[in-house]
């Protein structure tokens, strides 16, 4: 992690800014589509299924007739590539134009996956391309089901993605939200679990029981994003979130509830200044916020896996429908998973890599040990063991019933 | 104030044939009319969708049909009452802080200025030209319980180890009055501007001390001021959804950030409409009751 990000920004106030529910430009992005859904609605609100259109087409027929293009457009967050210090640069985006000819449009335009999904299902619906090749989209939101179920993703061509197949994680291969990685495939990855300030809580912290624990009331912090909130309730009554039934919905609902006085706020992404500021003793957190603070400075804040079960979440690399340029975000995505690119983006970056053969390239060639034996972005195969995967919702009504039983708490 | 509202009749125009005179007589609804079509385009037609949609029933894949469904209104109240409420507490509660801290400031302005009164004006509103969320970000760093502030009490043994600000109602409250400041000082230092001096002189002639004089005098020659300033700060407040995100805690969700998560997270889109006409709903009768009882009669009463 040598390269950082510009010493003028502080990457927690960046992302506190640009990436939480709660930030201006996501407001104005809303706003935005806010009005686009009251002119639409002047005709009545049509539903996204009636767009689909993938079921049923020979795909390998309709990937062998795709042209190779020198054009890729890619949607992406901020702050989620490797970047030179002026930050006009993406130096593995360099190498792949070097190596492939294949020149790319990076747009940093993803604040919040709900107003991404807001703006691109509008031109989806209507039959209109993005105008992006690839697009991001975390499979723990129900966007990502959404972009599936509207047929609004192409499949993947997977014979054109040898490094997946060769170097991928096995952790990422063949995923319940997406069996047979059909119609995305893995980018970087996180653990939501515990974040912790071992001086402000007095003792080490090793259990999710820990986050109902009366003597840190005021000072626990939970995420404000109903998914993750319901899942720890889940973790909590030793329910793997992926396959509870309704009936641990409403118990964890009640656990929560009982946590609830005790809790400090249901938090944006600014939970992480709170932290650091020691507002909050102990937290919901994501590692990569983590591992970037103790880079910063804040050397005492820890993160751990609950032996209950941590929180694995992904962004994965999609190809919206009418893509133009379709070749090429394949061609990216099987570049994303060589050791040695893996390797530079995951140095900068430093969340969970996907590539575990890219462990000995960050350590021996780009001599950064702190990223290499980092549990956070290599975990250990026992971390892997309490890894467990977000509920994936059938339909809407159950990501509706879901969102009326764990609402009621965030929004006290 | 009450001459401007009234258009002088047009001079008789017998002299004018037909075809001019009507063309006279449409001029000021022609003049209109940009501001009539804005109008039906950006609030008529939205205003009406969204109540449109607020009966439909459906879900974001096989669409929403209108059905009449208007017990989501019902639904909409029963189940965020708490939040509505609470809306219009802090909102009514930051608005009359605000009035509090502004009077005094656009009175000194208006009053003891002298020439340098625009200086003083840029002064208020030099903060307002960084960035809403960054001043409401500042005010968390400020306010965070090892910080500037409580940081140095608990040093000091002021306070005990537990006690914060952020995550509370007050905090919420507190960033909702800051950011309304200078929206509440603009209007009052015109309004307060606006006295003739010499009828404050006069009050003093007639043995009225300084607190009377400003209470029977000064204080209601600016009610304009209070007024307009009120509606401003008050409407504003009741649907703002930053600051309990930043400063708030638990308990402190209002009503504004409920339509976005029922917009935005839940795909709702019934629900947030519905819960966004309730809103206006009780905002245009509240502030309706609001000008009956303190304002439009007496406001032209105090400056004819």
């Amino acid at each position: 992690m040598r390269d950082q990000r510009p010493a003028s920004v502080d990457p927690a106030l960046w992302r506190g800014l640009t990436q939480s529910r709660t930030t201006r430009r996501s407001i104005l992005q809303r706003a935005a589509a806010l009005a686009a859904l009251g002119v639409a609605s002047g005709c009545g609100v049509s539903g996204s299924s009636a767009g689909s259109s993938s079921s049923g087409r020979d795909w390998s027929a309709w990937w062998a007739k795709q042209p190779k293009t020198d054009q890729l457009v890619w949607a992406n967050w901020p702050y989620y590539i490797d970047t030179n210090k002026s930050g006009s640069k993406h130096p593995s985006i360099d190498r792949f134009t070097a190596k492939t000819g294949i020149h790319v449009t990076y747009d940093e335009v993803i604040q919040d996956y709900a107003g991404f999904y807001g703006k691109i299902s509008l031109e989806l619906k209507a039959g209109q391309g993005t105008g992006y090749d690839m697009i991001m989209m975390g499979p723990n939101y129900y966007e990502f089901t959404e972009l599936i179920r509207n047929g609004w993703v192409i499949p993947l061509d997977h014979s054109r993605l040898p490094n997946f197949a060769k170097y991928a994680s096995p952790s990422l291969k063949n995923p319940v939200y997406d069996r047979g990685n059909k119609y995305g495939i893995v980018w970087q990855s996180g653990f939501t679990g515990i974040g912790y300030n071992p001086k402000l809580t007095g003792r080490e912290l090793t259990s999710i029981s820990d986050l109902w624990d009366p003597k840190f009331s005021g000072h626990i912090g939970m995420f404000n994003d109903p998914v993750d909130v319901g899942c720890f309730g889940l973790l909590k009554n030793g329910v793997n979130p992926a396959t509870a039934t309704h009936a641990d919905w409403s118990k964890a609902a009640a656990t929560l509830q009982e946590q609830r006085p005790h809790v400090r706020q249901y938090y944006g992404q600014p939970y992480i200044t709170a932290l650091q500021q020691g507002d909050l003793w102990i937290t919901q957190a994501y590692s990569p916020d983590i591992f970037q603070s103790n880079l910063k400075g804040y050397k005492d804040l820890k993160f751990f896996y609950p032996p209950e079960g941590a929180m694995f979440w992904h962004d994965c690399m999609m190809i919206p429908a009418h893509s133009k340029n379709p070749v090429s975000a394949l061609e990216w995505m099987n570049f994303a998973y060589d050791p040695s690119a893996a390797a530079e983006i995951t140095d900068w970056v430093g969340a969970v890599c996907s590539v575990p053969a890219a462990k000995p390239v960050i350590a021996n060639h780009l001599d950064d040990a702190a990223v290499a034996n980092s549990p956070l972005v290599f975990p250990t195969s026992s971390d892997l063991k309490s890894a467990r995967d977000y509920p994936i919702f059938a339909n809407y009504d159950d990501f509706s019933r879901w969102n009326s039983t764990f609402s009621p708490i965030i929004q006290s | 104030m009450a001459e401007s509202g009234v258009i002088e009749p047009a001079p008789p125009a017998s002299h004018l044939t037909t075809g001019r005179r009507l063309q006279r007589a449409s001029t000021p609804y022609l003049l209109s009319l940009p501001s009539w079509v804005y109008l039906i385009v950006f609030f008529v037609v939205p205003l009406l969708s969204v109540l449109a949609l607020a009966v439909a029933t459906g879900n974001p894949e096989i669409g929403y049909s209108y059905t009449g469904h208007v017990s989501q209104f019902w639904t909409a109240v029963d189940t965020y009452h708490v939040q509505l409420v609470r809306s219009f507490w802090y909102g009514i509660a930051s608005t009359v802080i605000a009035l509090a801290i502004a009077y005094p400031v656009a009175y000194w302005i208006a009053f003891y200025g002298g020439r340098h009164k625009s200086t003083y004006l840029f002064l208020v509103l030099l903060p307002f030209f960084v960035s809403f969320i960054i001043r409401t970000l500042a005010w968390e760093f400020i306010l965070s319980d090892q910080g500037l502030v409580l940081g140095h009490l608990k040093d000091w043994g002021l306070l005990s180890q537990n006690f914060h600000v952020l995550s509370t109602s007050w905090a919420v409250i507190w960033g909702l009055t800051y950011n309304s400041l200078p929206f509440y000082v603009l209007p009052l230092y015109v309004a307060i501007e606006r006295i003739d001096r010499r009828v404050v002189r006069a009050a003093n002639d007639l043995y009225a001390d300084t607190p009377r004089a400003f209470m029977r005098v000064i204080f209601p020659l600016s009610a304009p001021g209070v007024f307009a300033g009120f509606l401003l700060v008050f409407v504003t407040n009741v649907g703002d959804y930053v600051n309990q995100q930043v400063l708030g805690g638990t308990g402190t969700y209002m009503i504004g950030s409920v339509i976005q998560d029922s917009f935005f997270t839940n795909q709702d889109y019934p629900m947030a409409s519905a819960l966004s006409a309730v809103l206006m709903l009780i905002l245009v009768v509240a502030i309706f009751l609001y000008a009956r009882t303190f304002g439009a009669d007496s406001i032209q009463e105090y400056s004819a």
